[in-house]
């Protein structure tokens, strides 16, 4: 039998079961799977509430969506160079803090305030890079450690109190305002967390630096002997995560119509979950933003459907780790895949 | 006579107290597959790492064409013409075919779309790949958007070979590139390494495999305790006698002709 492997010549052949055939399909398509999960549960859950597929409860799971959606874009890049970011719900709530901050106490003008929370934001993506390729540590540890840090300068600059939005220039919330189509309400931040998405979907599957991403992600030395500049490449990630989930704090501040430092504790991890059930597996180079986008709808569309089915809100939780298990298993079993 | 195409002359690398490298030579003419041999530690992947630039020697030359070059990193060589093969492969295995060839060198489009947007000519690099994979023999594969890992170890060492082929202007360097390859795989990789000197470019290929060493080699440079003992062809030479060469059992003949 051993001869029969090795003496393969350079065509492929395949005679292979139903069950590798799902995997091969999922491996060259790995949004497939997201997709299918999506449209079940929109069916599902339109059949158990025939509220659940209206304009108006659509536009509300968007608008819960969207926040998570950017941060979870940010995370996409980094975890599909094979790190992790556990400091992204802290960068987006800090950065909206620090925006509020310079154009309420600092009486800076909006958009001078806003630039600026943006910029510290990617400050912030920037040291996160920094240490992840200069001091060379795991990303896990220097974002665990960034992740208190922005937190308790967060509470520090806030004194825990929250900006409300009145007090603020028209700018800072306008992300919270909306276009009406019928009953569909799509806000600007709906509209520029898209964009956010249309461009990184082109950034990564058409340029060099999204084919360095993939490749870093995938086997950096091999990478790094291929003459990519492998540190270069995920400094780049870092820092424009970092910008991310600055606008993700913008976008949170029109949805709540104030600058909170007290929400977005949550926002870390969700942005994973995010980001794994749209199949983008934790062990980089493999993944899609398409898939990221998708994988946010799901937790959105979860959440939303289980409470218009009458469940409650702690089994919600229960159903989103259920399949994020599920999508983690998946992504573990498509890995494996052989020719 | 021609002159060498690459040549180093006297490299020596020392690690503390250990000598990799203890003033070798070696020398590679245009158009020759040039097999080096040497038992473990006997400093050949020292050596060629001298050459492709992932090692900087303690002292000694190395010239291209006649000229010395000084190689910091492997991008030196590289841009030198010096195109290595590590036994690694290099490969990014989600990434396709075409994308693989052309990692690190990716071609943008011309104009606007290029230059402002950044955007790849992709149908440009999948008919560029398309077609070095095919001069060399290897138009086999169906599909240029395939995923690298989906391929065979043969395979993917085709398209290892078919890059630096395609890159390397001067040299090519191959580390043990049949190692993990089967019967009939390996002999393909052969024949592949024959078609890449016979489109010019001379090759040096590291390998513990004597069977393959004395199929494909012009000539066969064996490293031993650091330095060059000799360089024998496959015709002046049996395997039995490089095999007692390298290990010290029989005395090296003197320096050969070219």
């Amino acid at each position: 039998m051993a001869t029969a492997t090795t003496a393969t010549d350079f065509d492929v052949r395949r005679h292979d079961s139903f069950g590798l055939r799902v995997q091969h399909l999922l491996h060259s398509n790995p949004v497939l799977g997201p997709l299918a999960v999506l449209i079940v549960a929109i069916i599902a859950f339109s059949i158990v509430n025939a509220r659940f597929l209206t304009a108006t409860n659509m536009s509300l799971v968007l608008q819960q969506v969207t926040v998570i959606a950017v941060l979870a874009l940010g995370q996409t890049l980094i975890i599909l160079t094979a790190g992790i970011d556990l400091s992204a719900g802290a960068i987006a709530v800090f950065s909206s803090i620090l925006a509020a901050t310079f154009c309420t106490r600092a009486g800076l003008p909006g958009v001078l305030a806003l630039v600026l929370g943006l910029g510290f934001g990617t400050l912030m993506g920037a040291i996160n890079g920094f240490l992840v390729t200069r001091i060379k540590l795991p990303p896990f540890i220097v974002t665990l450690g960034t992740l208190t840090i922005f937190f308790s300068l967060n509470s520090v600059v806030s004194g825990s109190e929250t900006v409300r939005g009145s007090d603020m220039p028209g700018i800072m919330t306008w992300t919270g305002e909306s276009i009406p189509i019928g009953n569909f309400r799509l806000t600007y931040g709906s509209i520029i967390m898209l964009l956010l998405f249309a461009y990184f979907f082109y950034a990564l599957s058409r340029t060099a630096w999204g084919k360095h991403v993939y490749a870093t992600g995938d086997d950096a030395e091999a990478a790094r002997l291929a003459g990519i500049q492998t540190s270069r490449v995920l400094f780049s990630v870092y820092t424009v995560a970092g910008l991310l989930y600055a606008v993700g704090g913008w976008i949170l501040i029109g949805r709540l119509a104030s600058a909170s430092p007290n929400v977005g504790t949550e926002y870390n991890l969700d942005s994973i979950t995010a980001v794994v059930l749209g199949g983008t597996s934790l062990f980089g180079g493999r993944g899609s933003v398409l898939g990221t986008l998708i994988g946010a709808l799901i937790v959105g569309f979860f959440r939303n459907g289980l409470q218009l089915a009458g469940v409650e809100v702690v089994w919600q939780g229960f159903a989103i780790g259920l399949l994020v298990l599920i999508a983690v298993s998946l992504d573990q079993w498509i890995r494996k895949v052989k020719t | 006579m021609t002159a060498p195409v690459l040549e180093a002359r006297g490299l020596t690398k020392r690690y503390g107290r250990v000598v990799a490298i203890d003033g070798s030579d070696l020398s590679l003419y245009p158009g020759e597959i040039l097999a080096v041999i040497g038992d473990n530690g006997a400093g050949k992947s020292s050596l060629i790492k001298a050459l492709s630039g992932a090692l900087i020697p303690d002292s000694g030359d190395i010239l291209l064409d006649g000229k010395p070059v000084h190689f910091r990193t492997p991008m030196d060589a590289r841009a030198a013409g010096i195109e290595t093969v590590y036994q690694t492969l290099a490969v990014a295995p989600g990434l396709d075919i075409a994308d693989n060839l052309f990692l690190g060198r990716e071609q943008r489009k011309p104009g606007v779309l290029g230059s402002v947007f950044r955007m790849l000519d992709r149908s440009h690099m999948r008919d560029e790949a398309k077609r070095h994979m095919s001069e060399l023999g290897v138009a086999t594969l169906q599909n240029i958007g395939q995923a690298v890992e989906s391929l065979s170890g043969g395979q993917r060492q085709a398209v290892a070979v078919a890059r630096s082929a395609a890159f390397g202007s001067k040299v090519v360097i191959l580390d043990e590139p049949t190692a993990a390859l089967g019967v009939k795989e390996g002999n393909r990789v052969l024949q592949l390494i024959r078609d890449v000197r016979d489109r010019g470019l001379p090759v040096i290929l590291i390998s513990h495999n004597m069977p393959h060493v004395f199929e494909v080699a012009d000539r066969i440079h064996i490293q031993r305790l650091g330095r060059r003992a000799t360089v024998i062809t496959p015709k002046s030479h049996s395997m039995s006698d490089a095999v007692a060469i390298m290990t010290g059992a029989a005395d090296p003949p003197p320096e050969p002709a070219a």
